[in-house]
C-alpha cells in the first residue's frame, strides 16, 4: 500500500516536473538557448495566478489561461529585447545574459512582492480523492493531467503542423530556413512565446498546491534542466517520460534512502543514463 | 595601550560634558543576515527589528525605561552620545557568502562588532572569520548547539539554544502525559543543515538522558520540492508527537502534504523558525490549528516593555513582533549595551564588557530571565515558553502560570 502511494505521489510529482520543463524543452531543446531565467518565468506565472485570485477574485479556469497569455507576451518581449541580440554573440553571452535576467526578475519580485511566502487557499481546487486507500489531491491531479495534455499538444504542434515544421527548420539552420523563405525572427519569437506560455500554465497550476515566493523558481530550475537533458534535447515526449521517471525515483529513494540523500539516487541515475545514452532517453543522436 | 588609558581617564570628563557638545563618530556594527534567498522573509523582518532597535538607541526614549539604552538623550551615552549605525550584509542564506560578508565588513567597513544570522550555518562560517580577526560576534537568533561548543573567545549568544528547547519540549510533554495523553512515541523531523541537525541531536540526547528513545528521526533538505515520502514514513510510524525543526517553505509544504495524505498526529510541535514565520500562519494557518511552537516573546500586559515594543514594531511594520524578530532585536540591544558599557570601540574592551554582561529581566524587551554569559559565551538565563496556534494567532499555553489561553489537544489541523 505504501509502495503504491509512493509511486502515485512520484508520478504526480513527476508530472509537475514535466509540466515545469515543457517550456524549457522548447526554448533550450529546440532553440538551443540556455534560459537560466526559466525558474523565474514560473515564479512570475505563480504571482500572476496569486494576484489574479486575491485582487480580482478570478478562479483557476480564468487565471491559468491568463498566466499563459501574460507569459506569452513576456516570452516574446524577452526574445525581442534581449535574446535576439545576444544570440549573435558567443555562447557565454547567452548564458550570462539569461542568468542576469534571472537575477533582475528575482530581485524585482523581492522588491515588488516582498520576501514573504504566500499561497493560494487550499480549497481553490479542493478535495482529496481516496482511491482504495491511495490518496490523491485534486490540484495535483489537475496539474498532472494538464502536463499530459500540454505535452501532447506541443508534440503535435511541432511534428504535425506547418508552423511546427517552420520552427524546427529555423532551429536546425537559421540561414537555410531564411533561404527557403522562412523569416527566422518571428519564428524564434513565437517559440519563446509558446515556451513561456506553457511555463505560464505550469506556474499557475503549481501555485494551486505550492507556496509562492520570489525565490521559488530555484527549487525547480535544476530539475527542469535535468529533465530536458535526460529526456533528450528537443524531445517533448522525452521530457515527459524523464519527468515522470525522476518523480518516481525521487519518491522511492526518499522513502528508502532518506530524504536528505535522495538526490544521490536521482542524479546518480541521470549520470548513468547519459553514460549509455548521451543523447537522452528519446533524443536523436 | 597608552590610548586606552588616556581614554579611560577622559571618560569622566566626557560624561560631565553636555552630550551634544561635539559630534561623536557613529559606531558601526556589521549585521549579516539573509536578506534575499529562501530565508528572506525572516531576514527582512529581522532587519526591521534592528532598525527599530537603532531608532530606540539613537533617539530619546525615556518612556521605555528601564529598557537598556532607552535614554533621555539618545545615542550611546558613554561614547559621547555616539549614534549606532548598521552596515548590512546579505548572506543570501549561503554559509559561503556569509563568510565573505564577515571578511568584507571587518576589513573594509571596519565594523567594531558583528551580529547575525538567522541560519546557524551562516553564523558558523561568519563567526569563524570574526574569531580570526578578534572581533566580537553576538548571535541573537542562531540556535545550533555547536556554535558555542567551539571554544571561541569572541563569540556570544543571547538566544536559548538546542538543549534549552529539548528540555522545554520534554517538560511540556511530561506535563501533557499527566493528563492521560500518550506522548512517549516521539518523531523528530529536521532540515539537514546546522540548525536542524544540532537541535535534533540535542532533542535525541536530552530525551535519552531521561530514558526516552526518539522513535523516528527524519533528516531532509529544506530546499526540496516534495515532502510526501517523509509524511508517509511518519504516517507509517504512527507517532504520538511529531516535532518539526524546519524553515518556512518546508513547513508550508509539510502542512499541505499532511492534509493531502490525511496524516494528523495527536501532537504537532514546530520548533519556531518556519512555524513562527508570519507567512506560515497566513498560508497554512487554517490547516495547522493546534500546532504548538516555542516562543521567547509574548506581548503580555499593556504596561509591560514587551507590549510597548510590540506596539512600536506593529506601528512600523503592520505586523506583530514574533519570536525570531524579538530574539534578534534583544541580541542587538545586548551588543550595543556592551559597547556602551565598554565606553570604547576597541574589540578587547567590547569583549570584556560582553563577558561582564548581567542584565536583569526588567531591562529586556523579551521574556528571558536575564542575560548572563557562561564561559562558552552562551546566555544561561535564556528562556522560552510553549505557544499554540489558535485561530490566526499563537497564544501562550504552557507553563500554566504564563498561559493566556487553554491548551487544546489533540492537534486539530484542518477539521
Amino acid at each position: 500500500m505504501i509502495l503504491l502511494q509512493l509511486i502515485t505521489d512520484g508520478l504526480l510529482l513527476g508530472a509537475v516536473y514535466a509540466l515545469f520543463s515543457s517550456g524549457l524543452t522548447l526554448i533550450w531543446g529546440m532553440m538551443n538557448v540556455i534560459n537560466f531565467a526559466h525558474g523565474d518565468f514560473v515564479m512570475l506565472a505563480m504571482y500572476v495566478a496569486f494576484f489574479a485570485f486575491t485582487l480580482l477574485k478570478l478562479g483557476p479556469a480564468v487565471f491559468v489561461p491568463l498566466a499563459a497569455i501574460v507569459l506569452f507576451g513576456f516570452g516574446v518581449l524577452v526574445y525581442a529585447g534581449l535574446v535576439r541580440y545576444v544570440m549573435r554573440g558567443p555562447m557565454l553571452a547567452q548564458i550570462i545574459s539569461t542568468f542576469g535576467l534571472a537575477l533582475v526578475m528575482q530581485y524585482t519580485a523581492l522588491w515588488v512582492f516582498s520576501a514573504n511566502f504566500v499561497s493560494l487557499p487550499n480549497t481553490l481546487v479542493g478535495g482529496v480523492y481516496d482511491v482504495g486507500g491511495i490518496r490523491v489531491s485534486a490540484a495535483r491531479l489537475l496539474a498532472g493531467a494538464t502536463a499530459l495534455a500540454l505535452t501532447l499538444g506541443m508534440h503535435l504542434l511541432l511534428t504535425r503542423t506547418d508552423l511546427g515544421s517552420r520552427m524546427l527548420a529555423v532551429s536546425e539552420d537559421r540561414v537555410a530556413a531564411a533561404l527557403v523563405g522562412i523569416r527566422p525572427d518571428p519564428m524564434q519569437a513565437l517559440a519563446w512565446g509558446l515556451g513561456a506560455a506553457s511555463t505560464g500554465v505550469a506556474g499557475a497550476l503549481i501555485a494551486l498546491f505550492f507556496y509562492v515566493s520570489p525565490g521559488v523558481g530555484d527549487a525547480f530550475t535544476l530539475i527542469a534542466f535535468v529533465t530536458v537533458c535526460l529526456g533528450g534535447f528537443g524531445s517533448v515526449p522525452g521530457a515527459l517520460l524523464a519527468g515522470l521517471a525522476i518523480g518516481v525515483i525521487e519518491s522511492l529513494s526518499a522513502y528508502w534512502l532518506g530524504p536528505a540523500i535522495k538526490d544521490i539516487a536521482v542524479y546518480g541515475l541521470f549520470v548513468a543514463v547519459l553514460w549509455v545514452r548521451p543523447q537522452g532517453l528519446l533524443g536523436r543522436a | 595601550m597608552a590610548i586606552t588609558r588616556r581614554s579611560v581617564i577622559a571618560l569622566p570628563v566626557l560624561a560631565a560634558m553636555p552630550v551634544r557638545a561635539f559630534a561623536a563618530e557613529p559606531v558601526k556594527i556589521g549585521y549579516i543576515e539573509a536578506l534575499t534567498g529562501n530565508a528572506a522573509a525572516a531576514g527582512q523582518s529581522i532587519k526591521q527589528a534592528a532598525e527599530l532597535a537603532t531608532e530606540i538607541i539613537n533617539n530619546p526614549h525615556p518612556e521605555l525605561a528601564p529598557l537598556t539604552l532607552a535614554t533621555k538623550t539618545g545615542g550611546l551615552t558613554n561614547l559621547g552620545g555616539a549614534k549606532v549605525e548598521i552596515a548590512w550584509a546579505d548572506n543570501q542564506g549561503s554559509p559561503a557568502v556569509a563568510q565573505s560578508d564577515a571578511l568584507r565588513l571587518i576589513t573594509q567597513d571596519h565594523v567594531v562588532a558583528l551580529t547575525g544570522a538567522y541560519q546557524s550555518s551562516c553564523t558558523l562560517t561568519s563567526s569563524a572569520v570574526a574569531e580570526r580577526y578578534g572581533i566580537p560576534y553576538l548571535a541573537g537568533e542562531s540556535a545550533a548547539a555547536n556554535l558555542t561548543e567551539r571554544g571561541y573567545k569572541w563569540f556570544f549568544r543571547t538566544t536559548p539554544y538546542g538543549p534549552d528547547f529539548a528540555r522545554l519540549y520534554l517538560d511540556f510533554l511530561a506535563a501533557v502525559a499527566k493528563t492521560g495523553m500518550a506522548t512517549s512515541k516521539i518523531a523528530v523531523v529536521h532540515e539537514n543543515t546546522d540548525y536542524g541537525t544540532s537541535v535534533a541531536d540535542s532533542m535525541v540526547q536530552t530525551a535519552a538522558a531521561r530514558g526516552i528513545k526518539v522513535a523516528q528521526r527524519i533528516a531532509y533538505n529544506a530546499n526540496g520540492t516534495d515532502v510526501s515520502p517523509q509524511v508517509l514514513e511518519l504516517k507509517n510510524g504512527k507517532p504520538d508527537v511529531v516535532i518539526f525543526i524546519s524553515y518556512t517553505s518546508d513547513s508550508i509544504l509539510y502542512l499541505k502534504t499532511m492534509k493531502t495524505l490525511g496524516f494528523r498526529p495527536p501532537i504537532v510541535i514546530g520548533d519556531d523558525s518556519g512555524f513562527s514565520d508570519p507567512s506560515f500562519v497566513k498560508s497554512v494557518g487554517p490547516i495547522a490549528q493546534g500546532a504548538l511552537n516555542r516562543s521567547a516573546f509574548v506581548p503580555g500586559k499593556p504596561d509591560s516593555l514587551t507590549y510597548k515594543i510590540n506596539a512600536l514594531f506593529k506601528k512600523k511594520t503592520g505586523r506583530d513582533m514574533d519570536d525570531t524578530t524579538a530574539r534578534s532585536m534583544q541580541g542587538f540591544l545586548v551588543l550595543c549595551d556592551a559597547i556602551n558599557r565598554a565606553g570604547s570601540t576597541k574589540p578587547e574592551a567590547i569583549r570584556d564588557a560582553l563577558v561582564k554582561t548581567d542584565l536583569p529581566a526588567s531591562a529586556l524587551m523579551i521574556n528571558y530571565k536575564g542575560v548572563k554569559f557562561n564561559a562558552q559565551g552562551q546566555n544561561t538565563l535564556a528562556y522560552s515558553l510553549m505557544i499554540q496556534l489558535q485561530g490566526d494567532r499563537y497564544v501562550p499555553v504552557w507553563p500554566t502560570e504564563a498561559a493566556s489561553a487553554k491548551l487544546e489537544l489533540p492537534f486539530k489541523g484542518w477539521s
